[in-house]
C-alpha cells in the first residue's frame, strides 16, 4: 500500500477547505434567516430612543398599534422577568423604562405580520422626553467622574520616580477610534414556543449558553426550559458575544406573549445603531527613557468609551491594561484604566478585546521615543523587547516563558529587506515634495486565555453510529473562523477516520451545557481539546473491546486509516464499531477540558492570566499624499506564529483577514457621532470597511515553521483568531513615519487613528509647522 | 399594453400579475420563493451580499450584469433573465467561480460568498481571460467581505479563468437564452400594481412624455439605485412609479461630431467607457464612481435629475460644459448642467418634465482636464469633495476655465471666483495659489460624517494646486491612487 493513502483525509496540519465551503459557494449554507419559516411566524422591530440622555415623560403607541399589519406592541412592563439582558452587571435594560441613555436604545417592540410592517410601524411611536445632560465622549465623562465600573490600577515599582530620574521624558496622548464589527449577517433571533411553555431559540450568537440563560430569565423560565441552537454565523468578531441576548430576549418575550414564533432581524442601520462596538481609547502617557531609548519608567492613563452600561467593558479594559506592554519590558510601570460612561451605545467585544488599544498606545510611545532620539523605531523596539532570562516579567507578574519575538523580528527584517527599504524611502522622500513614503515594523505579543479564569473550560459530545460515521458536537460556535473544520480534524485524527465520515453539527445548549463564549481566540484550544478528550475515550473503549474480542494485547490494536489493525488483521472501522455495538459497548462520550496553569488575583492584577502568548510582526509601507492626506498601503510583509498549525489554510485566512480588518480600524473606518449623540455612520454608505483594492499590492505572509507551542495545547497549535489584527498597527505607524517626513526635524505631531485623509492632512500641516 | 410581468428565472419563464411596485428582487427571492442563497447585508446596494445576475440583450448580443437585488424593483425585470446563485450548480457541477472560491479558501463565514460568486460569474461570462489586477479589484469593489482580507477571493477571481471545466449553464445554452429573451421583447408597455399602487413601464419617449405630463406626481425610476433606498431605508410610500429603463430613445448612446449624447436611461457602465475614451484623465474618478453593480443599474439621467450635492457625475460633467435636454409633453429645452440646480434638492425641472438626454462636448485641442475625488475609502465611497476642472491653454494663457465642485455646498456648482483668478492668466504656481485661496469666496461647506468644513475647504484648495502642478509635465507623481500600479 502506498504510504500516502494511509493518511486520513483531514489529517492534522492539512490545508483542508472550510467544512461549509461547498455550501457557501452554492448559496445552500443555512443562516438563521434562511431556516424555513414556521407557520404563523410574526416579525418584530424595535422602536427606539431619539435622545442620547433623557427622562421618558410619556410613551404613546396608539399610532403604532393602529398601523397596518401590527399584532402587538410590547414595552418594559410586558417583560415577565427582570428588565435586563446583561450577564455581567445588571445594567442593560431590554427596553428603556424611565430613562433613555443613547440614541437608538430600544423602548418598545412592534410585532407584525411582515418585517416591513413591523419596521414601518416602529417609526410611529410618540415618546415625550425631558432631555438630561448627555456625556458624549470619554474625556468629558472622566472629568465628570462618570464611570460604568470602578477605575483600576496596575503598578510595579515606582514609575513616577523612574520617569523623573530618567535622562529623557516624553508626555502625550495616543488616540484611537472605535470600530463596528460589521459582520455581514446582522443580528437575528427566532423564538419558537414549544410545548408546555418551553422555547427553542435560533440565534446568531457566539454564546448560545448565555442566550439560553438570558432568555430563561427574561421570560420567567429556568435554563432547562430553553434550548438555543446556532449552526453558523455570517461573521461575529465579538459583536455576537453579549449583544444577541437583547435580540433573543425581545423575540422570546413577544413569542411567549403571543404564543407564536417571532423573528427579530435587525436591518443594517438598526444593527449598527443598537449594538455595541470596539471602545475608542484616549491613552495619556508619561515615559522616561535612556539615551538608547530603553524605557525606564512609564505611566499610562487609559480612558475608554464604554457607552451606557458595563457589558464586557471590565474584561476588555483589563485586557487593554494587560497589553499595554505589548512585547516590551516595562521595568517601573503604572497603568490606570478609567471605564468611562457615555450616553452612546454600550460598547462590547471586538476581536482583540481591548488588547489592540493597549498595544496601540505602547507602539505610539515607542515611535515617539525613537523620533525624539532620532533613531530608527526598529532599534528602539528591539532594545525594549522582553528578554529570555532577564527583563522577562510582565507588569502583572507573569514570566514570559515562550518569547520568540526576536526570532520573528529577525526573520522579518531579513525577508522584507527592511533596512534597504528604509534607506530607499529616505532617499525618495528627499527627492519628492508631494508624495511621501513611510515604513514601519511592529510586533505582536498577545496573551491567550480568558482573563476570567473560570471561562477556560469546554465540553464536547461525540457519537459513533453503527455504520462507523460520527456525530461531533462541542460548545464552540462557527462564525467563519473554521473552528468546526479544525475540531473535525482533531476528531478525525483521534479516531483515524476520514473527516468526511464526521458530521459537524450545530452548537446546541442541549448537547453541551454551560459552554463559554467562542471568544478570546480560544475556540480551537478549548473545544479541540474537549473533543479530543471525548474521541479518545471512544478510541479507548474500541481498543479495549478489540483486544478482548480478538484476544490480543491492547498494544497490538492500532488505528490506521478508516480501519483498526488487530494483530495481523485489518478490520474496517465500521465493522469494529458494529461489533462493539453488538457487544454492548457505549459509543457515545462527552469530553471536557480546562486550561492548566492559569490563575491570577483580580484585585492586585498579578499572577498568570495567560496560558501562553501568540506572536507575530509586520512591516508595512505606505505612500501618503501631502496635499490631501490620502494614502495607500503598497507593501506588507508578515511573519506570524501559529505554533504547529492545525490547518494552515484556515490560519492563513485568519492572519490575512485579521490584518485587513485591523487596517480598516486604523484607516478608513470612522465612527462619527453628531452633536446630539446620534451615530451618523451606521451603514456601509457611511462606514467604510476595506474593499479589495485597499489590500496591499504586495502582501507577503509567512507562517513561522518548526515552532510548536511550548505548552501542551491541541497538537501544539496556537490560537490565531485575534492576534493578527494587531499586526495592522504597522500600517498606522508607517503613516506616522510618512507624516514625520514632512517635518524638518523628523518628529511627528500628534496623529489620531483612524488615519482618514483628514486626520493625516491635519498631522501633515502640523508637521510642516515643526 | 401588458399587465403581466414576464421574465426568466434561471431559464424558466415567470409571469406575475398584481406585482407590488416597490417589492425588491431580493424580497421576491427570499420571501416568495424561499431562494435564500442571496443575502441581505445592507439593503442599500453597498455590500453585494444580495448580488444576482441579469442577462439581457444589448445591441442584439447577450449581456450579463451583476446587480444588487436588494434595491432592484422586481417589476423592472420585465423582459430580462434573472440568474440566482442557487441555479449555477443546479446541474450538479460547480461553476468555475464556485470551484475557485473553494480551492482558494475564498469563504470563511460564507455570508458574502454567494454575492461574490455572482459578481465573479458575471465577470467570467463577460471575459475570455483574466482581467488585470486593477480590473479585478474594480469588479469586486461592490462586494464587501469582512473575514478574508480579499486576497483569496482575488486569487479565485484570477484563477477561475484558467480552470478546465465541464460546467454548462443549467438553464440552457447562450443561444437558447438569447432566443428566449428575443421572444420576450414584444415592445409592449407594462402596467402592474396592487392596492392602488402602480408601476408603468412605457416603451417610447412619446408615451413616457404623455404619461408623465398626465401624472406629474409619479416617481420616475430607472436603475433604482436611489429610489430603491427611499423604499428600503426611508420606508417611503410611492403611489405611482414610472419605469423609464426600457424606453428605447432614452437608451441611445451616440457620439456625433461635437458631442457625446447619452439618453437619460443610459447606464454608467455603458457611458463611462465612452467618456474615458475621450477623456482618459477621468479614468480614476470614473473607476471610483460607485461600484460595478451600481454602475450596471444607475443611469446618467437619474444621477443628474436627482442632483445630489455629493454625486460624482456633475463636477466633471459641469467642467466639460455639459448640457441637458429636458422634455415636457412635446416641448423640449436645453440648458447648461449648472443652471439645472437652484438649491439643495431644488432644480429647474417643471411638473411632468424629465431629462431626455445629456450632451457632453467632445474634447478641444489644448484642453486640459482633471477630475479628483476625496473620500475615506478609495473604492465605492461617497465623496467628501469632488472636483472637475477644464481649461484651454492657448498662447500661454488659460482660457475657458471651468471648475466645478461637489460636497462643498447644497448643490454641485461652479467656482466662479476661483475660475476668475485663472481666466486669461498664465498657468504658473502663483495663479493657482490665488485660485486655491479664492475657493473660500465660492464655498462655505458643512461639517458632516464625511469630513469637516475646514478640511473640505483646505483639500479643495489643495486640489486646485494639484491641478496647477499637473500642467507641468516634468512634475513628480501627484496621486497615490495609481502610484506604482
Amino acid at each position: 500500500m502506498v504510504g500516502e493513502t494511509k493518511v486520513i483525509r483531514g489529517a492534522i496540519g492539512t490545508p483542508l477547505p472550510h467544512d461549509s465551503a461547498a455550501l457557501h459557494v452554492s448559496g445552500h449554507a443555512t443562516y438563521t434567516d434562511d431556516i424555513p419559516e414556521p407557520r404563523n411566524l410574526l416579525h418584530a422591530a424595535f422602536g427606539v430612543s431619539q435622545q442620547a440622555h433623557a427622562r421618558i415623560l410619556s410613551v404613546n403607541l396608539d399610532a403604532v398599534r393602529a398601523a397596518p399589519g401590527v399584532v402587538a406592541v410590547l414595552t418594559a412592563s410586558d417583560i415577565p422577568g427582570p428588565n435586563n439582558y446583561g450577564a455581567v452587571a445588571e445594567d442593560d435594560p431590554i427596553f428603556a423604562e424611565d430613562e433613555v441613555q443613547y440614541v437608538g436604545q430600544p423602548v418598545f417592540l412592534v410585532v407584525a405580520r411582515t418585517v416591513n410592517a413591523a419596521r414601518r410601524a416602529a417609526l410611529l411611536g410618540d415618546i415625550e422626553y425631558e432631555p438630561l445632560r448627555a456625556l458624549l465622549d470619554p474625556e468629558t465623562s472622566s472629568k465628570d467622574g462618570s464611570f460604568v465600573l470602578p477605575t483600576r490600577e496596575l503598578a510595579r515599582g515606582d514609575a513616577a520616580a523612574a520617569i523623573t530620574a530618567a535622562p529623557h521624558r516624553l508626555q502625550g496622548s495616543a488616540r484611537v477610534g472605535g470600530q463596528d464589527q460589521f459582520y455581514l449577517e446582522g443580528q437575528i433571533s427566532v423564538a419558537l414556543p414549544k410545548e408546555a411553555g418551553d422555547f427553542l431559540i435560533y440565534s446568531s450568537t457566539q454564546h448560545p449558553g448565555e442566550i439560553q440563560h438570558a432568555v430563561a430569565r427574561a421570560v420567567g423560565l429556568t435554563n432547562k426550559d430553553v434550548v438555543v441552537e446556532c449552526r453558523r454565523m455570517g461573521g461575529a468578531f465579538g459583536g455576537k458575544e453579549s449583544q444577541p441576548a437583547l435580540i433573543a430576549c425581545a423575540a422570546a418575550i413577544a413569542a411567549q406573549r403571543l404564543n407564536r414564533p417571532v423573528k427579530l432581524r435587525l436591518d443594517r442601520d438598526s444593527d449598527m445603531i443598537i449594538t455595541g462596538k470596539r471602545h475608542c481609547f484616549v491613552s495619556h502617557y508619561d515615559v522616561g527613557f535612556d539615551d538608547d531609548g530603553r524605557i525606564l519608567g512609564i505611566d499610562f492613563h487609559h480612558l475608554s468609551r464604554c457607552g451606557m452600561s458595563a457589558d464586557l467593558s471590565g474584561a476588555i479594559n483589563d485586557r487593554a491594561m494587560f497589553h499595554s506592554d505589548n512585547a516590551y519590558f516595562l521595568p517601573d510601570v503604572h497603568i490606570t484604566s478609567e471605564r468611562c460612561k457615555t450616553h452612546t451605545v454600550s460598547n462590547t467585544a471586538f476581536r482583540g478585546f481591548g488588547g489592540p488599544q493597549g498595544m496601540f498606545a505602547i507602539e505610539y510611545v515607542i515611535d515617539e521615543i525613537a523620533r525624539a532620539l532620532d533613531k530608527d523605531p526598529l532599534e528602539v523596539r528591539r532594545i525594549n523587547y522582553y528578554g529570555h532570562d532577564e527583563r522577562n516579567t510582565t507588569p502583572y507578574g507573569q514570566v514570559v516563558e515562550d518569547n520568540i519575538i526576536d526570532v520573528i523580528t529577525d526573520h522579518l527584517v531579513e525577508s522584507s529587506d527592511y533596512l534597504e527599504r528604509r534607506a530607499q524611502i529616505a532617499q525618495w522622500n528627499g527627492e519628492h515634495t508631494v508624495l511621501k513614503k513611510g515604513l514601519a515594523i511592529t510586533p505582536v505579543k498577545f496573551g491567550i486565555s480568558f482573563t476570567a479564569t473560570h471561562l477556560n473550560q469546554a465540553g464536547a459530545l461525540v457519537h459513533i453510529y453503527t455504520d462507523g460515521t460520527v456525530h461531533l458536537n462541542h460548545g464552540g460556535t462557527e462564525m467563519g473562523q473554521g473552528l468546526f473544520t479544525k475540531v473535525g480534524q482533531v476528531v478525525a485524527d483521534a479516531l483515524s477516520i476520514d473527516i468526511d465520515r464526521i458530521k459537524i453539527t450545530a452548537s446546541d445548549t442541549s448537547k453541551v451545557p454551560n459552554a463559554s463564549a467562542t471568544a478570546a481566540s480560544s475556540g480551537s484550544d478549548l473545544n479541540g481539546m474537549a473533543a479530543r478528550n471525548a474521541a479518545m475515550k471512544l478510541r479507548r473503549r474500541l481498543t479495549e473491546f478489540a483486544a478482548a474480542n480478538y484476544d490480543v494485547r491492547e498494544a497490538d490494536v492500532r488505528f490506521v486509516r478508516n480501519a483498526v489493525e488487530v494483530g495481523d488483521e485489518e478490520i474496517p472501522f465500521a465493522t469494529l464499531v458494529k461489533q462493539a455495538y453488538m457487544a454492548r459497548v457505549s459509543l457515545s462520550a462527552n469530553g471536557f477540558y480546562k486550561t492548566p496553569k492559569i490563575s491570577y488575583d483580580k484585585e492586585t492584577f498579578t499572577g498568570r492570566p495567560f496560558y501562553y502568548y501568540a506572536y507575530g510582526a509586520a512591516v508595512s509601507e505606505v505612500i501618503v499624499d501631502t496635499l490631501t492626506g490620502e494614502h495607500r498601503v503598497t507593501r506588507v510583509d508578515i511573519a506570524h506564529d501559529c505554533g504547529d498549525s492545525l490547518n494552515p489554510a484556515i490560519d492563513m485566512g485568519q492572519i490575512e483577514g485579521g490584518f485587513v480588518q485591523g487596517m480598516g480600524w486604523l484607516t478608513t473606518e470612522q465612527l462619527w457621532w453628531d452633536d446630539h449623540g446620534s451615530l451618523r455612520t451606521h451603514a456601509p454608505a457611511t462606514y467604510k470597511i476595506p474593499t479589495s483594492s485597499d489590500v496591499p499590492d504586495i502582501f507577503n505572509v509567512h507562517m513561522m515553521r518548526d515552532m510548536p507551542n511550548r505548552e501542551d495545547t491541541i497538537h501544539r497549535s496556537k490560537a490565531v483568531g485575534e492576534p493578527p489584527l494587531m499586526l495592522a498597527i504597522s500600517v498606522f505607524q508607517a503613516i506616522k513615519d510618512a507624516v514625520s517626513a514632512c517635518s524638518t526635524n523628523g518628529t511627528a505631531p500628534p496623529i489620531h487613528a483612524p488615519a482618514t485623509p483628514e486626520s493625516v492632512l491635519d498631522a501633515i500641516e502640523a508637521a510642516r509647522q515643526l | 399594453m401588458r399587465s403581466d410581468l414576464r421574465f426568466l428565472l434561471d431559464g424558466e419563464l415567470v409571469t406575475l400579475t398584481n406585482v407590488q411596485p416597490t417589492r425588491t428582487v431580493l424580497e421576491y427571492l427570499r420571501e416568495d420563493l424561499q431562494l435564500t442563497g442571496s443575502k441581505e447585508g445592507c439593503a442599500e446596494g453597498d455590500c453585494g451580499a444580495c448580488m444576482v445576475v441579469l442577462a439581457d440583450l444589448h445591441e442584439g448580443a447577450l449581456r450579463y450584469r451583476a446587480i444588487n437585488s436588494c434595491i432592484q424593483f422586481l417589476a423592472t425585470l420585465d423582459g430580462k433573465a434573472l440568474i440566482t446563485v442557487e441555479s449555477l450548480s443546479r446541474g450538479g457541477t460547480l461553476h468555475p467561480a464556485q470551484r475557485a472560491m473553494i480551492d482558494c479558501h475564498g469563504s470563511q463565514c460564507g455570508f458574502c460568498t454567494p454575492g461574490f460568486v455572482m459578481t465573479m460569474f458575471a465577470l467570467h461570462e463577460s471575459n475570455s481571460s483574466a482581467p488585470s489586477s486593477t480590473e479585478i479589484d474594480d469588479a469586486l469593489s461592490g462586494n464587501l467581505c469582512r473575514c478574508t482580507g480579499y486576497r483569496p477571493i482575488v486569487d479565485a477571481t484570477r484563477s477561475m479563468f484558467d480552470a478546465q471545466t465541464d460546467w454548462t449553464a443549467p438553464w440552457g445554452d447562450a443561444e437558447t437564452l438569447r432566443q428566449q429573451l428575443e421572444s420576450l421583447a414584444d415592445g409592449k408597455s407594462l402596467t402592474t400594481g396592487i392596492n392602488s399602487r402602480s408601476i408603468v413601464a412605457p416603451r417610447s419617449a412619446d408615451d413616457l412624455a404623455q404619461l408623465y405630463a398626465d401624472n406629474p406626481a409619479a416617481t420616475l425610476v430607472a436603475g433604482g439605485t436611489d429610489v430603491g433606498l427611499w423604499v428600503t431605508k426611508q420606508y417611503r410610500d410611492l403611489p405611482m412609479l414610472i419605469s423609464i429603463g426600457d424606453v428605447p430613445e432614452l437608451r441611445e448612446l451616440r457620439v456625433d461630431r461635437t458631442h457625446i449624447v447619452a439618453g437619460a436611461a443610459v447606464t454608467f457602465s455603458e457611458l463611462l467607457p465612452v467618456l474615458v475614451q475621450h477623456y482618459p484623465e477621468m479614468e480614476s474618478l470614473l473607476r471610483r464612481w460607485a461600484s460595478p453593480p451600481i454602475r450596471n443599474a444607475a443611469t446618467i439621467g437619474g444621477n443628474i435629475a436627482n442632483g445630489s450635492p455629493i454625486g460624482d457625475s456633475m463636477p466633471p460633467l459641469m467642467a466639460l460644459g455639459t448640457t441637458v435636454v429636458l422634455r415636457q409633453g412635446d416641448a423640449q429645452r436645453e440648458l447648461s448642467l449648472e443652471s439645472l440646480y437652484h438649491d439643495y434638492m431644488v432644480n429647474d425641472l417643471r411638473d411632468g418634465e424629465f431629462v431626455a438626454n445629456v450632451r457632453i462636448p467632445l474634447r478641444e485641442e489644448d484642453q486640459h482636464i482633471a477630475a479628483y475625488k476625496i473620500s475615506k475609502r478609495f473604492d465605492q465611497d461617497i465623496s467628501a469633495v469632488c472636483v472637475g476642472v477644464s481649461c484651454l491653454v492657448r498662447d500661454g494663457l488659460l482660457t475657458d476655465v471651468r471648475i466645478a465642485l461637489g460636497g462643498m455646498a447644497g448643490i454641485v456648482k461652479r467656482a466662479s471666483a476661483s475660475e476668475a483668478a485663472l481666466e486669461g492668466k498664465t498657468p504658473d504656481a502663483d495663479r493657482f495659489e490665488q485660485a486655491a485661496v479664492a475657493l473660500s469666496e465660492d464655498f462655505t461647506p458643512l461639517t458632516d460624517m464625511r469630513a469637516s468644513a475646514d478640511y473640505r475647504l483646505r483639500v479643495a484648495a489643495n486640489l486646485i494646486r494639484r491641478f496647477g502642478k499637473s500642467l507641468d509635465e516634468t512634475q513628480e507623481p501627484l496621486e497615490v491612487y495609481d502610484y506604482g500600479r
